[in-house]
């Protein structure tokens, strides 16, 4: 006869004659949904689970004991693998220490980190691309992510004169005008201060000017890492800019612009017009996914500008200036202008327009063989919400539209999926987005047609994968 | 380059704004303090196109190749033409451009680079720039006269002032009638959201769902040579996945250079530091990589008897000093074994 008895999860009972006077109690012992027990059955029953505990606890003894001698078997596991692939797969019929050992205790890492077995997953610099380390790039992997978040950790990173751990506690934001009129009390606020304050958390997509850059004139990189991995996306917590700058008393009459200005060697400075701030939606962020900042990503204040390129996003953000024009700053002068035919240069070209890529499968990677495999990627646009994302993989001849997943929210990152059976023959993969404003993501011949091969940014062409016969997939351009 | 706004509009947005300013004030009591004039003057330092904020100072293009040759150079060439740490800042510009306003190169594809004073348009730009952020590694160091002297000096490379010039608060408005791209810029484009959205996107594709275009052709591939100039990108992915990473590390190098293995090779030396102890020709403090291709060089099992030492580490056979265990993927102390074991070929 089997009897099923279930327990409350706990602690062990330290005796089993304290547990048998229990028993009775309601919510200790629940009966066997099958079975009605008499305080007979149910005492033989806990006498037999009594017992099998000892028995438990003398087999985990000698599991422990055995454990150096088990890895001895275990070495040899692959060449048992052909005489035992016959009954079945050796990872299925021989049990691994996982399954029959003792994990790790609870806190082994009070701030815990990513499995061993996904060390591949890294943010990475471009080989050549600078000279330095300290003004330099790292590009997230795209092509190993989820879902529409960065993990913190994995954020791209651009610095321009290395970056900083910030101690918080000494930390200030100060706002002041360009004249004495522009802001009537010019204040000074802490981390203690601005985390009082009424906080917003909102998702968005933050993109580097020059992403896609090294592809305006032919394909320079093997991978969707380095062609569109300076874009991640994290939820983002903080106070919006208005809301300081009200308690300042800004004259937003005059005051049409504002300059962020961060507090680590290079000062960076950009300027935002305050048409974005009064929208409400820029803010000072202190969160990020959850955690403060990561100091590579501006800990402890940064500047959040949704759908404007990266670099406005001033890191370690110390001070807000407002002013009645333009500030002509080294990264919107020098540097974060857009060379157009003809040799005249755009500048504070900030937006960052509608724009896709397909992430898996995407360049440096090699299908398994025909048959089924979704096709995913990232839409995102500076405009607003994407509205629908095509999909072709005959080169841009025929487009299906693709799945988007939930959720679907204003300048962020939207996934996008399809589905897909590969028959073995070479294909182009290419994905189009098209954003709320009904503006459609071109390909290259459409772009450079207009802004030539020259601009470094705001390249937001479609993308093309080739997938050869062979499944390899790499990355091409099309005439 | 200010927006040409509705004033009625916007008379009544600054009314809505003002009462809201009014309503946050006293919403938010106790929150933040006045900042202190001393605090302003210590981080208000930035100077814009129109020259507020620019303090009272001077310095010459003498002075200035002083204060550059001993806290510039290093980084950016005596005469700023430096490439190899940043890019160049001098070069580029002409006497014509000085008159015109606009940096003819800009438009010669076949010029290489874009120096600093190609783009220049505003020169508090480089006074600021170089207030705030220079020296390099010890930003905001300097004195604003030598912050003026430095800029004297850079413009004099540009052949935008002459030899004998001193640059002050009250003469720099007329320099900035001379820089050479001076009209270079334009803000009349759908990019800048300080234009108010007035500008439509300069780009116009549309969403053809069938039989669209020309049939694709292929105009650009990575070039083979390149394929494994970002690392082997099998390391780039996860182990499992519906896609695994490409292998790049074996065969795509060597059809690459042709030379033996040895370029990939010295590149994981450089790698994982293993040339702070192994020169290819002379030993440091182990063996030079021809020493140990020379003693394994009739070994049979070559590759993976130095494979396993690389990895291992150990003591005893070149020396007193040990080498320690490296951790560095078999994959790679093959490769660096291999071209060992083929005689450290250049």
């Amino acid at each position: 006869m089997r009897i099923h008895i279930f327990m409350n999860a706990g602690p062990p009972p330290a005796k089993e004659g304290r547990l048998d006077s229990e028993c009775n109690r309601p919510g200790r012992l629940l009966r066997a949904p099958e079975n009605f027990l008499d305080a007979a059955g149910v005492r033989a029953v806990v006498a037999q689970a009594g017992q099998g505990r000892r028995d438990f606890i003398r087999g985990a003894f000698a599991a422990a004991v055995a454990a150096g001698a088990a890895t001895a078997p275990r070495a040899h596991a692959a060449e048992d693998a052909a005489s035992a692939m016959a009954g079945g797969d050796p990872a299925m019929l021989t049990l691994p220490a996982h399954s029959t050992g003792l994990g790790q205790p609870v806190a082994t890492d009070g701030y815990g980190r990513p499995s061993k077995h996904e060390a591949n997953v890294q943010r990475r610099r471009s080989p050549g691309l600078t000279q330095t380390g300290q003004s330099s790039v790292s590009f997230a992997p795209l092509q190993s992510l989820f879902g529409i978040v960065t993990p913190s950790g994995l954020h791209f990173e651009r610095h321009h004169q290395g970056w900083w751990d910030v101690d918080p506690t000494g930390h200030r934001l100060m706002i002041n005008g360009s004249d004495a009129r522009i802001v009537k009390t010019p204040r000074v606020f802490t981390l203690d201060d601005l985390m009082r304050l009424p906080s917003v958390s909102r998702f968005h997509f933050i993109e580097c000017g020059a992403n896609t850059g090294m592809e305006w004139g032919n394909v320079a990189v093997p991978t969707c890492q380095y062609t569109h991995g300076m874009l991640s996306c994290s939820e983002f917590t903080g106070v919006p800019l208005r809301l300081l700058l009200e308690m300042c008393g800004v004259d937003f009459r005059r005051g049409r612009f504002v300059l962020g200005e961060g507090a680590d060697g290079s000062s960076m400075t950009r300027t935002v017009p305050m048409e974005l701030v009064e929208s409400g939606e820029v803010f000072v962020a202190y969160g990020q996914n959850g955690e403060m900042l990561r100091p590579e990503n501006g800990y402890p204040l940064r500047l959040v500008v949704p759908g404007v390129q990266g670099i406005s996003w001033v890191k370690y953000l110390r001070r807000i200036e407002v002013g009645d024009q333009p500030y002509g700053s080294k990264d919107e002068t020098l540097h974060y202008v857009d060379l157009m035919p003809g040799g005249q240069h755009r500048q504070y070209t900030s937006t960052q327009e509608c724009k896709s890529v397909i992430t898996a499968p995407s360049g440096g990677q090699r299908l398994q063989g025909t048959g089924f495999y979704g096709i995913s990627g990232l839409a995102w646009s500076g405009r607003g919400a994407v509205r629908r994302v095509d999909v072709s993989v005959d080169g841009g001849r025929n487009w299906r539209s693709a799945r988007l997943e939930s959720p679907v929210l204003s300048k962020c990152l939207t996934r996008f999926n399809l589905d897909w059976v590969w028959d073995g023959r070479p294909a182009l993969l290419q994905s189009r987005a098209i954003d709320a404003t009904g503006y459609v993501q071109p390909n290259t011949r459409q772009l450079r047609a207009v802004r030539g091969t020259r601009s470094i940014y705001h390249n937001n062409a479609i993308q093309t994968w080739r997938v050869q016969e062979s499944g390899e997939v790499d990355n091409v351009q099309l005439s | 380059m200010s927006s040409c706004r509705n004033p009625a509009r916007a008379a009544i947005a600054a009314a809505l704004v003002c009462a809201g300013a009014a309503q946050a004030q006293g919403r938010y009591p106790q929150i933040g303090r006045a900042a202190t004039p001393q605090e302003i003057a210590a981080w208000d330092i930035d100077v814009r196109p129109d020259f507020k904020g620019l303090p009272k100072g001077a310095g010459s293009v003498a002075q200035g190749m002083a204060v550059w040759e001993a806290k510039c150079a290093s980084c950016h060439g005596v005469f700023g033409e430096s490439n190899e740490v940043f890019s160049p800042i001098v070069g580029g510009t002409t006497a014509d451009d000085i008159r015109s306003g606009h940096v003819a190169r800009l438009d010669d594809r076949s010029f290489p680079g874009r120096t600093t004073l190609m783009k220049l348009s505003t020169v508090s730009t480089l006074w600021d720039t170089i207030r705030r952020a220079m020296p390099w590694t010890a930003p905001k160091s300097l004195t604003t006269d030598e912050v003026y002297a430095v800029t004297a000096y850079i413009l004099n490379l540009g052949g935008i002032v002459p030899d004998d010039f001193s640059l002050s608060d009250a003469n720099i408005a007329e320099v900035q009638k001379r820089l050479p791209n001076r009209a270079g810029m334009t803000t009349a484009h759908a990019l800048w959201p300080g234009a108010g959205g007035r500008v439509r996107p300069d780009v116009n594709a549309t969403a053809c769902m069938t039989n669209c275009g020309p049939a694709p052709a292929i105009a650009s591939v990575l070039p083979a040579f390149a394929r494994s100039a970002h690392g082997n990108l099998a390391e780039q992915n996860r182990r499992v996945g519906a896609q695994h990473g490409i292998d790049t590390a074996s065969g795509g190098a060597k059809a690459a250079g042709g030379d033996g293995g040895g370029a990939q090779a010295l590149a994981l030396a450089q790698k994982y530091s293993c040339v702070a102890c192994h020169g290819v020709e002379h030993r440091i403090v182990g063996p030079a990589f021809r020493e140990v291709a020379t003693r394994y060089a009739g070994r049979d099992d070559a590759v993976a008897y130095l494979a396993g030492k690389i990895r291992s580490g150990g003591s005893g056979i070149w020396g007193a000093v040990s080498m320690p265990a490296q951790p560095l993927v078999d994959a790679d102390a093959r490769t660096i074994a291999q071209w060992l074991s083929d005689g450290a070929p250049k």
